[in-house]
């Protein structure tokens, strides 16, 4: 009985050991497919963008799992409309998160999006990658450990806009805005006049226009503008509402009569094809363009660029390129991860740690996952709309490629406080700049 | 503001009305008459469009001036098919039913007409401005207006109210239209077949709509969602005017349409509330709308 009694002692004691190794062992076990939860608008206007980003997404998951998935783990998409709205937004991710226990998420385009979800990411604990929305304010409120931000945001957007114009219209003396009025739209008015204001104070605001949202018809601001002729008209708005003010300014002899700033424009390019007049300036929200001047020879570049047309029946616009980042940040994270853990499977924690102050690489320069506060380093390219020959569209030209460092709100610095600090001489910054074809 | 910044805020607001009318006018046309709120109608308004810019895009390399009547075969194909079938499958069915039914049928449509527009369109925006671009420029005051936009779009808006002017009060079909819309019971008592003057009303209403989609097909985008924008407008501007009033809704259209321009000139962060402000304003002192008949109540 006293033998049996050891026995059983001795097996009570392998259980138990094993049990504690067991524990954290199974944890760290590879498992069958890495989960990702995918927020992009596949209804309403912004689907111009969400559907574009969800094809790209599962161009890059199926690419990725070709090649033996990120770790050996092949990955598993699952998407949620954004258009759906914010309570169906919120319960669609607590969802994924909670029952589908997706391993991350990207999250989002709209910065509303953003804002509803990235404090609830952070709550539960799930590694999230906001892959497009641009608000600058986001990350600069709150520090944030689960939740990196894999582009730049509206302030080194703006920023490369209007030095872009200032090195390329120097003398221009009044200027108007058109842009929607939503969050975006108001956000980026700000960002760019308050640089205006201290880069070159002389300049008149001769009209500040905000229509609405998805508004049909702009005829009425379009003859406002004619009457006050200002020599500079910014527009950061995009999709079919770019589209409608571009064409209806043209047809009318506007964008003839002032020098037109599309801010993001280069979404727009090749929808507008040849009603998209030369010597618009055009910016890219990153350094997004299907014939980029550093990487229109990249192999891989073109073969993506080539096989996204094949699928869609467009070249990438800039969401693609973002959504390829998101990608980028995530497979860098799960191989740094890795390798710190000596190649076993990492846990969210281990990779949450190693997306920290990530360097990672998408189709454009080198980005960075800033350490202090998340936000990616993103690389700005703006240009001039010009006529190409074999194009049925316009194509880039007289192309700058800004620094991301040079043109981004400080760690630690609220965006407009560090705007208000800028002088005149911060335009004169050195910025290379790269032709058409060459 | 001088005279030059009146003139030219009167003629943007003038071609901003002129659209809005078609779609208010049509949704007021099957309140009066059907006693139905038609939620749908912001979709029969994008299928118009939708439609008219791929007849356009498909006659343009044949002769663009083939564009023009394309716009009217895409009205009449939307307003006969789509506004026939959702009257005669959907609708007929609830005549005389609780309100709140009929509101979530129309709701219903319109939900699965937006995804079906997804379906057939995609989200890519679409535009075909062929019909715009036949037409020269006018300046007036040095500042260039398109011809669609000052001319053929408020014609086409007069020469609608006219018709409808007409057809209401100079036809038989009319006058059974308004015979239906008076007392059915007695109608159907003399003989009137009621619910095939439901179906051409819902069919006239439906093509108005439509119009107004093909009318805006070649001056802007078409996107997801456009149907969304215009029924709000569209019933702001119907309730104002009161529903199932026609020149009631040519005016109100008209108010809207020159107030929003004139805002955008004078006071630009103002323009998304102009018409909603008003229609605020005008249902707090007359609830039945500016036009709208007040009505006994039956004990």
């Amino acid at each position: 009985m006293k033998r049996t009694g050891n026995i059983l002692k001795l097996l009570a004691g392998v259980s138990l050991l094993l049990g504690v190794l067991g524990g954290p062992a199974a944890a760290q076990d590879k498992p069958k497919e890495l989960k990702i939860g995918i927020t992009t608008f596949l209804s309403g206007p912004a689907a111009v963008f969400g559907e574009p980003g969800k094809a790209a997404a599962e161009m890059i998951a199926a690419d990725i799992n070709k090649k033996g998935g990120i770790g050996g783990v092949p990955l598993a998409l699952s998407f949620i409309d954004e258009g759906a709205g914010g309570e169906a937004l919120v319960s669609n991710y607590r969802r994924l998160v909670q029952d589908e226990k997706v391993d991350a998420t990207f999250a989002s385009i709209s910065s509303g999006s953003c804002n509803q979800l990235v404090p609830l990411a952070e709550d539960l604990k799930m590694l999230n990658f906001m892959w497009d929305c641009g608000a600058s304010s986001i990350l600069e409120t709150k520090k944030y450990r689960y939740n990196f931000r894999s582009q730049a945001n509206g302030t080194p957007e703006m920023l490369a806009v209007l030095i872009y114009l200032l090195k390329t219209k120097p003398n221009f003396k009044t200027i108007a805005v058109v842009n929607q009025d939503y969050a975006w739209g108001r956000e980026s008015w700000e960002i760019f006049s308050t640089a205006l204001k201290q880069m070159k104070p002389d300049v008149q605001v001769v009209a500040e226009l905000f229509p609405k949202f998805g508004a049909p018809d702009y005829s009425t601001e379009i003859s406002r503008l004619m009457a006050l002729r200002p020599d500079v008209v910014l527009t950061t708005s995009w999709g079919g509402d770019l589209d409608t003010l571009v064409r209806q300014a043209g047809q009318r002899g506007l964008l003839q009569q002032s020098t037109f700033v599309l801010g993001i424009g280069e979404s727009s390019i090749q929808r507008l094809g040849k009603d998209l007049p030369e010597g618009l300036i055009i910016g890219a929200r990153g350094d997004h363009w299907f014939m980029h001047p550093e990487k229109k020879n990249d192999a891989e570049f073109k073969a993506f660029n080539e096989a996204f047309k094949a699928k869609t029946g467009s070249m990438p616009i800039y969401p693609v390129y973002h959504m390829v980042q998101a990608f980028a940040a995530l497979q860098g994270s799960y191989d740094k991860a890795i390798k710190a853990n000596g190649g076993k499977w990492p846990t969210r924690e281990q990779v949450v740690d190693a997306a920290s102050n990530l360097e990672f690489v998408g189709y454009g320069r080198p980005l960075k996952l800033r350490a202090e506060d998340n936000q990616g380093l993103e690389a700005q390219l703006v240009g001039v709309s010009k006529k190409a020959d074999g194009f049925n569209h316009m194509v880039l030209d007289n192309m700058m490629i800004f620094d991301a460092d040079k043109i981004t709100t400080p760690a630690g610095q609220k965006t407009v406080e560090w705007l208000k600090t800028l002088k005149p001489d911060f335009a004169k910054m050195d910025v290379p700049v790269f032709q058409h074809g060459k | 503001m001088n005279s030059t910044l009146f003139v030219l805020a009167s003629l943007d607001g003038l071609s901003y009305a002129a659209l809005v009318f078609l779609v208010s006018v049509g949704l007021s046309l099957i309140f009066g008459v059907l006693r139905i709120v038609n939620v749908a109608h912001g979709s029969l308004y994008a299928f118009g469009a939708y439609l008219a810019a791929t007849l356009s895009l498909l006659v343009t390399p044949i002769s663009p001036w083939l564009t023009y009547p394309a716009l009217l075969v895409a009205s009449l194909v939307i307003g006969i098919v789509a506004g026939g079938l959702i009257e005669r499958l959907l609708l007929s069915r609830v005549y005389g039913r609780e309100e709140v039914l009929q509101l979530l049928i129309t709701f219903a449509v319109f939900m699965i007409m937006d995804n079906l527009q997804r379906l057939i369109w995609g989200v890519q925006p679409i535009y075909a401005a062929e019909p715009l671009k036949l037409l020269p420029n006018v300046s007036i005051f040095g500042v260039s207006y398109t011809s669609y936009q000052v001319i053929v779009l408020p014609v086409v808006a007069v020469l609608a109210l006219f018709g409808l002017r007409y057809f209401l009060r100079r036809t038989l079909m009319g006058s059974v239209i308004l015979a239906v819309t008076e007392d059915r019971e007695a109608a159907t008592a003399i003989g009137i077949n009621a619910q095939k003057v439901y179906l051409i009303t819902f069919v006239i209403g439906a093509t108005l709509a439509a119009l107004g989609g093909a009318l805006a097909s070649p001056t802007t985008s078409l996107v997801p969602g456009m149907g969304t924008e215009m029924i709000v407008l569209s019933f702001a501007v119907a309730a104002t005017a009161g529903l199932g009033q026609i020149e009631g809704t040519a005016i109100t259209a008209l108010a809207i349409g020159m107030a929003r321009a004139f805002v955008i000139y004078l006071q630009p962060e103002f323009e998304v509330l102009v018409p909603y402000l008003i229609m605020v304003a005008v249902l707090l002192v007359r609830p039945e709308g500016l036009f709208g008949a007040t009505k006994l109540r039956k004990i």
